[in-house]
Order: C-alpha cells, then sequence, then structure tokens
C-alpha cells in the first residue's frame, strides 16, 4: 500500500513539472516559431538564445499589481482564472504516454490513472473549462469581457457538439473507452485510427481548436474589437493563468489527438514516451503554424460552419462507419 | 472514510442546493447549482456508477448550466426584477406541495414501492458503460427511441413558436 501510493505521487510529480515546464516553454517556442513565420528574430536577449525568456515573463507577471476593478465580484473575479487552469491540468492525469517501465523491481504503468471512462472524463473535463472564461467575464463588470464571455460560451457550447461526435466512429471501431486499450489497438501503422477515420481526425482537430479559443477561432479574444475579450480587466498572475490555462489545453489537445488517432506512444525503436512527445510535439507545431498563416474567422462565418458543416459531417461520419462495420 | 466524505458531500449538495433558491443574483444561484450537481457526480462515483457521474458532468454541468448562464448574462437581469412576486396566493400554495412532498418522502422511505424493499443495500450492479447501452438498446429500447422523438418534436416546436415571433 506504501509503495502504491509512493508510486502514485511520483508519477503525479514528474507530469506534473514536465507538463509545467512544457506550458512555460510553449510561450517561448510560440514567440519564436511565429516571429520566424514573419520573417523575425523573436526574443533571443535574456540567457542563451532566449531560453530564459519564460522565467524573466513569470517574474514579471508576479511583481506586477493587483488590479480589482471597482464593483467586480471579488470572489469570483478571483476564481475565475483558477477554474479555467484546474480543468486544463486534469486532463493529462488519463492520457497514456507510455506501456509500463520496471524500476527497483516494480512495473510501473506509464499512465497516472487508468480508468474505464478515460475518454469520457476528458471530456467532461473539457466541457469544465468554459466556466473560468464565464465567470471572469461576468465578474469583471466591463462590457468587453462581458461580450467575450458570451462569445466564448457560444462558441465552445457549439463546437463541443461537433467535438464529441468527431470521435464517436474512434469509439465505434475500438469498442472501448479507455484510452489504454485505444492505444493498444492501434499497434501498426495501418491501424491507426487517422487512416480508418480521416474525416472524424480533421473534425476533431478543427474542434480542438475551436474549444480552445485559439487562432482562427480566437473570436473570445478578437483584440481588434474587444480589447483582450474576457480577460480584459485581468492584471499579475491571474492574468498569467488565463495564459497558462490556453497553453495547457494546447498540449492537452495534441496529446489526445495523439492517442485517438496516431497511435498514442506506439511507435519503432525508441522509447514510447519519447514517440509520444515527438507527435505531441509535432501538434503543437501545427497549432503554432495554423495561427500564424490563418486569419481569423468572422462571429457569423464561425457558427455556420460550426452548426451547418462541421455537426451534419460528424453525424455522416457515425452512420457511414456504423454501415462499413455492419457489412 | 467512505462515510465522511459521503457527508461532506452531502451537505455540501444541501446547502448550496439552499443556496440556489435564496440567492437574489440570478447567475450566483446558477453558480451554486453547479456546485450542486458537481457533488451530486461526486456520489454517483462514490456509488461505482463512473458512467452516470461523468455523464452528470458533462451534459447538466458541462452543457446545460453553460446555456444557463450564457441566457442570465444575456438578457442582463437586474436585481429588482427578482423582487417578492405579487401573486400571494403562491405562498400557500408552495407551503402545502412542500408538506405534501416531504409526506410523499417519508412515506416512501418508510413503506417502500411495491416489490422493492425501502431502503436498497449496496448495488451489484457496475454501472459499467456496456450495462447502461445494454438497458437502454435491448431491454428499453422503444421507450427510449419514442422518448428521443418526443424529444425531437419539442426541439422543433420550439423553433417554430420562435420564428412566429419574429
Amino acid at each position: 500500500m506504501a509503495t502504491y501510493i509512493l508510486i502514485a505521487t511520483l508519477k503525479v510529480v514528474v507530469v506534473f513539472s514536465v507538463f509545467m515546464l512544457i506550458v512555460a516553454y510553449l510561450s517561448y517556442v510560440e514567440r519564436r516559431l511565429v516571429a520566424r513565420f514573419q520573417t523575425r528574430i523573436g526574443p533571443n536577449r535574456v540567457g542563451p538564445a532566449g531560453l530564459l525568456q519564460p522565467v524573466a515573463d513569470a517574474i514579471k507577471l508576479i511583481t506586477k499589481e493587483e488590479i480589482f476593478p471597482d464593483n467586480a465580484n471579488k470572489l469570483l473575479f478571483l476564481l475565475a482564472p483558477i477554474l479555467s487552469l484546474v480543468p486544463a491540468l486534469l486532463i493529462m492525469s488519463v492520457v497514456p504516454f507510455g506501456d509500463s517501465v520496471t524500476l527497483f523491481g516494480h512495473n510501473i504503468d506509464l499512465i497516472i490513472s487508468d480508468i474505464d471512462v478515460g475518454v469520457l472524463f476528458v471530456f467532461a473535463v473539457t466541457s469544465l473549462g468554459v466556466y473560468g472564461v464565464v465567470m471572469a467575464g461576468w465578474s469583471s463588470n466591463s462590457k468587453y469581457s462581458l461580450l467575450g464571455a458570451l462569445r466564448s460560451s457560444a462558441q465552445m457550447i457549439s463546437y463541443e457538439v461537433s467535438y464529441g461526435l468527431s470521435i464517436v466512429g474512434v469509439l465505434m471501431l475500438a469498442g472501448t473507452l479507455n484510452l489504454m486499450e485505444i492505444v493498444e489497438n492501434q499497434s501498426s501503422l495501418l491501424d491507426w485510427y487517422i487512416f480508418k477515420q480521416p474525416i472524424g481526425f480533421i473534425i476533431f482537430l478543427i474542434c480542438g481548436i475551436a474549444e480552445n479559443n485559439r487562432a482562427p477561432f480566437d473570436l473570445p479574444e478578437a483584440e481588434s474589437e474587444l480589447v483582450a475579450g474576457y480577460f480584459t480587466e485581468y492584471s499579475s498572475m491571474k492574468f498569467g493563468m488565463f495564459f497558462m490555462a490556453e497553453y495547457a489545453q494546447m498540449v492537452n489537445v495534441s496529446a489526445i489527438v495523439t492517442t485517438l488517432f496516431l497511435g498514442g506512444w506506439q511507435g519503432p525503436l525508441l522509447p514510447p514516451v519519447v514517440w509520444f512527445l515527438i507527435k505531441v510535439f509535432a501538434f503543437i507545431f501545427l497549432y503554432i503554424w495554423i495561427r500564424a498563416t490563418l486569419p481569423r474567422f468572422r462571429y457569423d462565418q464561425l457558427m455556420s460552419f460550426g452548426w451547418k458543416f462541421l455537426l451534419p459531417l460528424a453525424l455522416l461520419n457515425i452512420f457511414v462507419t456504423g454501415i462499413f462495420m455492419y457489412l | 472514510m467512505t462515510l465522511a466524505i459521503f457527508v461532506v458531500l452531502a451537505a455540501v449538495s444541501v446547502i448550496s442546493a439552499l443556496l440556489v433558491i435564496s440567492q437574489k443574483n440570478s447567475v450566483i444561484s446558477a453558480l451554486y447549482l453547479i456546485v450542486t450537481l458537481g457533488s451530486q457526480a461526486v456520489l454517483y462515483f462514490m456509488l461505482g456508477a463512473t458512467f452516470l457521474g461523468v455523464l452528470q458532468i458533462i451534459v447538466y454541468a458541462g452543457a446545460i448550466m453553460v446555456l444557463f448562464l450564457f441566457v442570465i448574462m444575456l438578457l442582463n437581469l437586474k436585481r429588482d426584477e427578482f423582487g417578492p412576486d405579487r401573486r400571494k396566493g403562491q405562498r400557500v400554495v408552495a407551503l402545502l406541495l412542500t408538506i405534501f412532498l416531504a409526506v410523499e418522502i417519508l412515506a416512501a422511505l418508510k413503506i417502500g414501492f411495491p416489490g422493492h424493499t425501502a431502503l436498497a443495500g449496496p448495488s451489484t450492479v457496475t454501472g459499467a458503460p456496456s450495462e447502461v447501452a445494454r438497458s437502454l438498446f435491448v431491454d428499453y429500447l422503444y421507450p427510449f427511441e419514442i422518448v428521443s422523438i418526443l424529444l425531437l418534436v419539442a426541439i422543433v416546436g420550439v423553433i417554430v413558436l420562435v420564428r412566429k415571433r419574429i
């Protein structure tokens, strides 16, 4: 029992530390990459090649003044950034990042919690992320924040439907809701669900970006019309927490795409954990690439695209998958 | 240990449910309702019904309550719109209905339903997704499909009614 608790605690500490490190350095990676896309150089002054930039950012954010707007609901204002960060950190607890290793005579599964309804857990926790946004917008007592929050909640609800339906095809083929078993089903390259469910994959990726409020779906924080959307009134580390939540969600969507469609940690020669990280980082690069390339949607385009194109397509995908499985 | 967690969760659930109906501000009420629904989801987890618990979070906390909050914030209701209701008769009716409900619950606990014992012991059903699916799509297929048609009719009806007013 004691060793079990020790192993579980160690796994949580290690995964959480690596995850936070990736999240912190994503801000640096994104700025450097976007700079390259725009033929600039990007931050390169703090430390060698600018590698200490996240540390400098953290010090700056922590030492900034905490501002509470007049007539803001203080408790909710304080709770909102926490409520958007916590769900983003929880998702990693069910994602498998390797099969198992033997350390000091103990067989350790490389997943924090191998639960039977892993896929549903991911969706449940993702769906809670919208509360941080809604509460931030409402408690700030500012019209830009409120408009940003309204847009965001409408967008997240709309895309959550197609987001959930896009993976039904994968679940039908896999016959399980356990993420570990889904990965084990994709043992060879041709078994990857990206080849069996290409439409599901594309819908999932688009909806993942939209759920995440990233460009080209970053209407909730469209700076040209809404200042900064729901976090307009935030300063200091509370502002930083919204950013951490966004980057953490980027990592989460990439990790779940990898797990559901790209065979998770499976791959030849290299250790499973390395394969997992390679695939995740490939998706994070794609994310940043899309952000640097595509312009923002207009709001009515966003809504009609989600409801009139992605949703019917996702339903059609399930229908066709069902017919093929029946045959 | 389990009992302690249950007591805390039950207390959180009941207190936040009371706060839902006692708050003047409708946004705060809705947020307390989320706390109630969330603690109930954890109660389902404790009973071993993980599938039901996760669905509770996805459907109620994740979708329905977001829509509630969205509508409340969109209408931007003022505080004075939630003053005491002018129809005085409501209070008497509410009191009578509350007493009726309390008696009903007590009777159900005391006597039980025909064919069932009053307080069920620990369930032998695990509540796994496959079991829920079997009861929905095999045992109770027709009632389930009829309810889904009813919901579809309701959705179409709402759209028709809204179209007329514009």
